[in-house]
């Protein structure tokens, strides 16, 4: 199982008439049990992305070659919970299959159990995330895809987050996707980084971090940082 | 507190009848007692009866009917271009041109006036509703496509809690509107209900007797407002966080 993608262009037609370019020649592929991921400034078009690998919008140049009938499982920015279910109602909805036994395990690893009944605007964000997350995960993913997951939250939170993403990637086989602008999260997480432009979006550099995650030191993590820093600033 | 100031409007009015005379305000006692008369006949009964059932099926008839293409109207924009015509005609169209209409066209029958109320009651549940889709959250639309969810489990768990106080709104405003209406259909051309004897007490100028329908309606409309509207209302809103 593979995921290719080649968008030679995607472009949106604003209220005036004119054409904006949005993604500009963007052509990777992600192998099965590898965490990829989307680094770029905000507003450089990773959200536009994420629509056409979804499946949601089919206007755009170029290829995008998927597995069919592949389970995805997305976290999104924003939560998007359904307000009006619990917690506990919000994953079984998503992922019907899932057996009790493997949604206490998630709910243990992400510290939700005492939140099962609880409705999502009782929650904080950082809650509701991990919910978003649980979610996504339920439902036994091919495809995952975390979209900004610890945008928001204070450090020491998204630090705790992080450490129970990581938990939870280990040992699947699911294609992940991680689409982020902080890049101590993307060397943290990732296998394979790919670094954006501004927008209209391409692909600057392809960075692989051959290390496995757990395995990575605080110098290993420095180093990689840097690396990227410079890459960035040789760009300008 | 609610019983409290029932008292006062009775107080008021047992006052104000002692000083316009029993031929215009008929004291409270009076009313009760044709009220009672009415009630030991049955006659209240089955006029009361007859008024509810009226009442259910045009309601029941309007609600559905407004949900389903308030909903497509919502949807698809063709749907919308073709219907707001009719809609913005049906929402003018004054309640007695349509009763009228409907009994001379189809008689005076009861299918012309569950009808002839289900029609004035139509369009603002159309118009309602269509609001309600329209302010239907796409992304949540996009996580239950993403997440594959069949067709019809979308739109029970993430359009329905959407439209449920839009349903109630339609529900609530629809109900207030076909009581008033309901009484002038049956004025116009019933045989029984509570508004076929207010046109009897009319005639005869039997105001305590007119009275006396009069009350024994608003009573009923009280009862179902709390006794139904409400409670299910306050069901609908149970997610939301309570306002301190």
């Amino acid at each position: 199982m593979r995921l290719e993608v080649d968008i030679s262009s995607k472009a949106f037609t604003n209220a005036a008439g004119e054409r904006h370019d949005v993604l500009r020649n963007i052509a990777f592929t992600l192998e099965q049990g590898e965490v990829g991921v989307l680094v770029g400034p905000s507003g450089c078009g990773k959200t536009t992305m994420l629509r056409i690998l979804t499946g949601l919008d089919h206007d755009y140049r170029g290829r995008v070659s998927r597995p069919a009938a592949l389970r995805i499982g997305m976290v999104f920015q924003e939560p998007r919970l359904l307000p009006w279910r619990s917690v506990e109602e919000n994953v079984r909805l998503a992922a019907p299959k899932a057996d009790e036994a493997r949604l206490s395990a998630l709910f243990d690893v992400l510290e939700l159990s005492g939140h099962r009944a609880h409705f999502p605007g009782e929650l904080s964000l950082g809650l509701a995330r991990r919910v978003a997350l649980a979610r996504a995960l339920a439902v036994d993913p091919d495809f995952l895809i975390l979209d900004e997951p610890l945008a928001s939250l204070d450090a020491a939170l998204a630090a705790r987050l992080r450490s129970q993403i990581a938990t939870l990637l280990e040992g699947r086989a699911t294609m992940t996707l991680l689409v982020t602008h902080n890049l101590d999260d993307a060397v943290r997480l990732g296998d394979r980084l790919f670094l954006l432009s501004a927008r209209p979006a391409r692909i600057l550099h392809e960075v692989p971090i051959a290390k496995p995650r757990s395995a990575r030191s605080a110098a290993d993590i420095r180093e990689a940082k840097d690396a990227l820093a410079q890459l960035y600033a040789a760009d300008g | 507190m609610r019983l409290l100031s029932v008292a006062v409007l009775i107080i008021t009015w047992w006052i104000v009848s002692l000083y316009v005379g029993n031929t215009r305000l008929p004291p409270p006692s009076e009313v009760l007692e044709a009220m009672l008369n009415e009630a030991k006949s049955g006659a209240l009964f089955v006029n009361l009866g007859a008024t509810l059932a009226r009442v259910a099926l045009s309601f029941v008839l309007a609600m559905t009917l407004g949900t389903a293409i308030g909903y497509w109207m919502g949807r698809v924009r063709l749907a919308d271009r073709l219907g707001d015509p009719w809609l913005i005609l049906l929402l003018n169209l004054p309640a007695l041109v349509v009763i009228v209409l409907a009994y001379i066209w189809a008689g005076l029958t009861e299918a012309a006036a569950i009808a002839a109320i289900a029609i004035n009651k139509l369009p603002t549940a159309v118009v309602t509703l269509r609001e309600g889709t329209r302010a239907l959250d796409p992304a949540l639309d996009e996580m239950a496509s993403i997440f594959a969810f069949p067709r019809g489990k979308a739109f029970r768990h993430v359009v329905l809690p959407q439209l449920a106080p839009y349903v109630a709104a339609a529900a609530r405003s629809g109900l207030a509107l076909i009581w008033k209406i309901v009484l002038v259909a049956e004025y116009l051309g019933r045989p029984n209900g509570v508004g076929f004897e207010i046109g009897v007490a009319f005639q005869l100028f039997d105001i305590p007797l007119l009275l006396a329908y009069s009350l024994s309606f608003a009573v009923v409309v009280f009862a179902i407002e709390t006794a139904l509207v409400q409670p299910f209302e306050a069901r609908l809103s149970r997610w939301r966080p309570r306002a301190a």
